[in-house]
């Protein structure tokens, strides 16, 4: 094996470094649309009208059953036929984001489900409205579950970037194959990313159980 | 609403749940003032008259009144109309109903859930609401566990936190839908000793559901068999559980005895 | 009934999916896509067998009473978790030659998939093991039986039956990353269907298959996952 420190400080690490920037805004801008997607989606899916809680249903079942690559190129391809041009970064953004709407809705409802139905009585019959208690008394207790698992997901969303580098946005993926077929050498560029990803993943799997724990002691007592 | 109107009337109340007929065209009253116990076999319907009440299900047909004022209809232009949200919360303010299993919110202390929905859901300024719920909380016993959690509480306590949470709202009607079921049986005199003192102070209309029958003898002004969905049998809780004319009633209330 | 019924659109499905193949314009580029799903099928056979292998390994070797084994399971878990698998996937193919280990594609993709998911399986392997009640552990205690066996012929049949939905999800996840090899050159569903809409410009078209391929893939393992599930647990409430 043959590991040039020289070329790793000149040429990987500044150029990975700028990359990071774009993985990093990729996968926040990704979550906060996923997030308030899924919320939409799951609105949708607990309606009262059957047919839009079908289509929303199976909308949700197929976006989850196909490839987040896949749908990337869908959109990259497709979008440009109806006329919208996008840059790739927000295409990416936008299918990723989609993809973990899906997910987001589930963990909401998940969440929702698992609050007894003794809570939503106590509310009807201390006269609450159903919207002081969706706030006050249900939200709140369907936090400790979907805080943990959505934080689960922002971390699965950043190990989801690379996949941008298929339609050439410049996160840390695509800088590594850049510089690899600049200059013939794989090795300094993909490990570097490697432990990239894989530090940023354990200390925020660490984050994530913090705050699980925090959620958990300050909500349910 | 005229004095002559009881507190509480059902007129041929039906509820089905698919195919099986809970409520069946049942017609009941409750006076105002009047404690009034329901008793009958699981599966009877007598839980249910509590959670139509409550507005928690739904009825198919009949009117339930409140002070003679329809509570699932409306009147408009004469005619009775299916209630309108903000008409059911208005006469469902005068009704609190205490549930077999609590149902404290467990991220609330014992005061913040006394004082949630009158300082949130009625908009009584939040130092009278703590001012009332904690002579409330005193009344049952319980000023001590203010600031606990459900979860510190024992379930006799937690029951006592649940009838204080109820009053609060002020309500005219209590349901107690089998408040010590779920209880350890050392605790279930202080559950009951509360209920007693509420319902002799003639404060409030209340429907008691409970297999517990001695206090219902001890505390009602009549008791009510009910089963198949409707009331079989119902008179002074002396009679009744004395003396059941109702071959169903002395069925049932041979096994209830039996088994204690 | 209902898989009757299944079985019958199955097969009116197949018909149709025939007759669109051989009248329409769609054969144009529907063989090349074609290719790809056998591509796609073989990789993800492959490396569904070594993800199940690899998540009950290290499953079972994260709860070993050996601390060596224990460690290097959970360092193996904590890795593969914490990598993209894009990123393994290139590691694998473009990094490892430097060390002297030279894969084909397909060894590649295989290996990185099923080291990838075998490491998430491994978390519902040992979740199930965990979730086996202490009394059958005493009971086999009590029947004087080995380490070993307790472990192969009481607690693991148990939790297997448990690791179903759980792996059946991860399957799903796996056959939808198999989009992703073609990163070591291999031409998959995903990569032939780029391919195609370069060529032939029928973007609609060919993604709108291509997205329904991988749907009734993954119908498929939910569908047999659930089968499966029903029908080793009819088996085990029996004996409960």
């Amino acid at each position: 094996m043959d590991w040039r420190w020289d070329f790793t400080f000149d040429v990987v690490l500044p150029q990975l470094w700028a990359a990071a920037g774009i993985t990093v805004y990729a996968t926040v801008v990704s979550f906060l649309l996923a997030l308030v997607g899924g919320l939409v989606l799951m609105t949708l899916k607990v309606s009262k009208n059957p047919v839009v809680s079908f289509v929303a249903g199976e909308f949700i079942e197929f976006i989850r059953s196909t490839p987040l690559l896949v749908q990337i190129f869908f959109l990259f391809f497709v979008l440009p036929e109806f006329g919208i041009t996008l840059p790739p970064l927000t295409t990416g953004i936008l299918a990723i984001a989609l993809y973990n709407s899906s997910l987001c809705a589930e963990v909401y409802r998940a969440g929702l489900l698992a609050i007894p139905r003794g809570q939503y009585e106590a509310a009807v019959a201390l006269n609450m409205s159903p919207r002081h208690a969706f706030r006050r008394v249900i939200m709140p207790q369907s936090l400790p579950p979907i805080v943990p698992a959505l934080g689960n997901y922002l971390i699965a969303i950043f190990k989801e970037t690379p996949l941008l580098s298929f339609v050439a946005v410049g996160e840390i993926m695509h800088a590594s194959k850049l510089i690899g077929s600049e200059y013939y050498r794989f090795t300094e560029a993909i490990t570097i990313a490697g432990i990239f990803f894989l530090v940023m993943s354990l200390v925020s799997a660490q984050l994530v159980r913090a705050v699980e724990q925090y959620v958990n002691r300050s909500i349910l007592h | 609403m005229s004095d002559r109107d009881p507190k509480v009337r059902f007129e041929k109340v039906t509820k089905t749940y698919g195919t099986l007929q809970v409520l069946d065209s049942l017609d009941f009253h409750a006076d105002n003032g009047e404690v009034v116990t329901v008793i009958g076999p699981s599966g009877s319907g007598k839980t249910t008259v509590l959670r139509v009440l409550m507005t928690l299900e739904d009825i198919q047909s009949g009117v339930i009144y409140i002070d003679g004022e329809p509570l699932n209809k409306m009147s408009r232009g004469g005619r009775l109309v299916p209630a309108s949200k903000a008409h059911v919360r208005r006469i469902r303010a005068k009704i609190g109903m205490v549930f077999q299993n609590f149902n404290l919110f467990p991220h609330m202390t014992a005061l913040q859930n006394c004082i949630e929905a009158p300082v949130h859901g009625k908009g009584v300024a939040k130092g009278q609401a703590t001012t009332e719920a904690l002579e409330l909380l005193d009344m049952v016993g319980l000023a001590d566990k203010r600031d606990h959690y459900p979860s510190q509480l024992s379930g006799g306590q937690q029951q006592r936190v649940a009838i204080a949470r109820t009053l609060a709202m002020r309500p005219e009607i209590l349901l107690f839908d089998e408040p010590t079921s779920a209880l350890d049986p050392e605790m279930v005199g202080e559950v009951l000793n509360v209920i007693r003192d509420l319902a002799r102070s003639g404060r409030y209309t209340i429907l008691l559901v409970t297999h517990q029958m001695g206090f219902a003898r001890e505390v009602s002004d009549r008791v009510c068999f009910f089963d198949g969905g409707r009331i079989l049998e119902e008179g002074a809780p002396r009679d009744l559980l004395g003396d059941p004319r109702n071959e169903r009633t002395r069925q049932f209330l041979s096994k209830v005895l039996e088994a204690r | 009934m209902s898989r009757r019924l299944a079985a019958v659109l199955v097969l009116l499905g197949f018909l149709a999916g025939l007759a669109i193949a051989t009248f329409s314009e769609y054969r144009i580029f529907l063989p090349a896509l074609l290719r790809g799903a056998v591509v796609t099928v073989k990789v993800g056979v492959l490396s569904i067998a070594l993800f199940y292998a690899m998540a009950f390994i290290a499953g079972i070797g994260r709860l070993n009473k050996n601390r060596i084994i224990r460690y290097t399971a959970t360092v193996y878990i904590e890795v593969f978790r914490g990598t993209s698998l894009l990123v393994i996937l290139f590691w694998l193919f473009f990094v490892l030659p430097e060390f002297g280990v030279i894969l084909s594609p397909l060894a590649a993709a295989v290996l990185g998939m099923g080291l990838n998911y075998g490491a998430y399986g491994a978390e519902v392997v040992r979740g199930a093991i965990l979730a086996v009640p202490r009394g059958q552990y005493e009971a086999s205690l009590a029947l004087n039986m080995t380490p070993r066996k307790q472990m192969l012929r009481v607690v693991l049949p148990q939790a297997v039956l448990v690791t179903i939905p759980g792996l059946s999800n991860l399957t799903i996840e796996l056959i939808k990353a198999t989009a992703l090899v073609s990163a070591v050159t291999l031409v998959d569903i995903t990569f032939a269907s780029v391919q195609q809409n370069q060529i032939h410009l029928r973007t609609i078209d060919i993604f709108v298959i291509t997205l329904l391929l991988y749907y009734c893939l993954a119908q498929f393992v939910r569908f047999g996952g659930g089968m499966l599930e029903a029908r080793a647990s009819r088996h085990l409430a029996k004996a409960r």
